[in-house]
């Protein structure tokens, strides 16, 4: 197990507070189960979402740095952020503090209004769960721990838009052997594939979910959703795995509302991939927050025998 | 093979519907037809959100296709375009892995997913067009919120 990543400091964000309960829950579970310390950032703040960032992209560099800043503070070189968005705009907050002049003032006079100390980029890494999972304990470390193999389970990996986009903003990744690639993301994949998962090879794993559209344009995202759904049920998966709380929400919502609006149904489930690790670690299945998802996959964990 | 020129995003959207529905023996006989559709119908796709955003849509090609020079074309000064880069590269994978072994057992599976893709495409450029008030593009720009938008706020509160 590499000590780089065994203890981090945590930034859950707002979703995983609500709607996405399930994969904090879950995260920090498997996080225990796995012998990783996450230590919560004190006092943290809103990444700035879509919405500052929309309004003001300079205010949301700020309210992210003031989270890398109470990271450094704890002492951490690292920051684990599970959420798709909250963990692309810490790296865009660092990105933007390196290269845009602008953005470094404005952190720094609203760091210096506010009583803290100003964030400098280079202090601190943001990795996401799946980069610490992957770092730390590996492939190896999880076959090792396996207790209810995933075998049999043909999983549809899907890791949303957010965690690859844009490219400048994650110079670690496209590096070769052992990163992460922007155009073929295949951390989740692997990790699975370690716990016993049968990936499907599914081409929509980075299309957008219309998340940004959820509340203006619903039928949009609703149409959205069924083809990620009917593709992922089209190439033979049971569990559409999950990296973000907005994809996650936004899949379950929709599944139903496709149904009700569309008659379209589709009976493909979804669940966190912390939530898969977890169950094959041999946690429970309410350990894991399987109870607080939406869509019922108790059925499916049934039969696959990791209840 | 498909007009890309004559073809309306809900035109690209009801042929990816067909081709999902239509029967393996049907999609075989006609592989590498239907896979060169997929350019067709994803450059119709980029060709209606570039001209109803005003730009002149490029006869240039990226790695040999036209569809991937339309998305870089759409993804300049809009860093959000890219949530459909892989998208459109994955159009260009299908249509490509059809035309390496049409006779392939699996090949109406290949077509299928294929234009599961180009349907993804067509409904986030589909989305994306309602969200900036561009509505779908035929003949000429048709705002499909333009009515609503010409009301007065009294009306429409």
């Amino acid at each position: 197990m590499s000590g780089k990543y065994k203890k981090v400091a945590y930034y859950p964000g707002c979703a995983l507070e609500g709607s996405g309960h399930a994969y904090n829950r879950s995260t920090k579970a498997v996080g225990k189960s796995l012998g990783l310390d996450l230590v919560e950032l004190k006092n943290w703040n809103c990444c700035g979402a879509m919405e500052v960032k929309n309004i003001d992209p300079k205010l949301q560099t700020y309210l992210s740095a003031r989270n890398l800043s109470i990271a450094e503070d704890m002492g951490f070189d690292t920051v684990m952020a599970p959420c798709n968005g909250c963990y692309h705009n810490l790296k865009k907050a660092e990105y933007d503090l390196a290269n845009d002049q602008p953005s470094k003032e404005v952190n720094t006079r609203l760091s210096e209004k506010a009583g803290h100390k100003t964030y400098e980029s280079g202090k601190v890494e943001t990795i996401h769960a799946l980069d610490w999972i992957k770092h730390s304990v590996g492939e190896d470390g999880i076959r090792e721990r396996v207790k209810n193999s995933l075998s049999g389970l043909k999983v549809a990996n899907y890791y949303g838009c957010m965690y690859t986009r844009p490219r400048h903003i994650f110079p670690e990744k496209d590096k070769g052997p052992g990163t992460e690639s922007t155009s073929k993301p295949h951390f989740m994949d692997e990790i699975l594939a370690a716990a016993g998962a049968e990936n499907v090879d599914y081409p929509l794993k980075t299309a957008c979910c219309g998340g940004a559209h959820a509340l203006s344009d619903s039928d949009t995202s609703t149409k959205l959703v069924l083809n990620l759904l009917e593709t992922a049920e089209a190439c033979g998966a049971d569990v559409i795995a999950t990296e973000c709380p907005t994809c996650h929400t936004g899949l379950e919502m929709h599944q139903v509302r496709a149904e009700k609006v569309l008659g379209r149904k589709t009976s493909v489930k979804i669940l966190y991939f912390t939530q898969l690790l977890g169950m094959a670690m041999g946690l429970k299945p309410k350990t894991v927050g399987v109870n607080e998802n939406f869509s019922n996959a108790m059925p499916l964990i049934k039969e696959k025998g990791l209840a | 093979m498909t007009d890309s020129a004559v073809m309306s995003i809900e035109d690209v959207r009801n042929r990816a519907d067909a081709i999902v529905a239509a029967s393996d023996e049907t999609l075989a006989r006609d592989a590498v037809a239907v896979a060169d559709e997929f350019l067709a119908m994803g450059e119709a796709v980029l060709v209606a959100w570039l001209t109803a955003k005003g730009a002149e849509p490029t006869d240039a090609e990226v790695e040999g296709f036209r569809l991937l020079a339309l998305h870089r074309q759409g993804a300049k000064d809009d860093p959000s375009f890219n949530a459909c880069r892989e998208t459109a590269r994955e159009i260009v994978y299908h249509r490509n892995l059809v035309l390496h072994d049409p006779a392939s057992p699996g090949v109406a599976s290949t077509l299928r997913l294929g234009a599961m893709v180009v349907r993804h495409l067509a409904l986030f450029i589909g989305g994306k067009l309602e969200e900036a008030g561009l509505g779908d593009f035929c003949c000429s720009s048709r705002p499909v919120r333009q009515a609503e938008m010409l009301k007065p706020i009294a009306e429409t509160a």
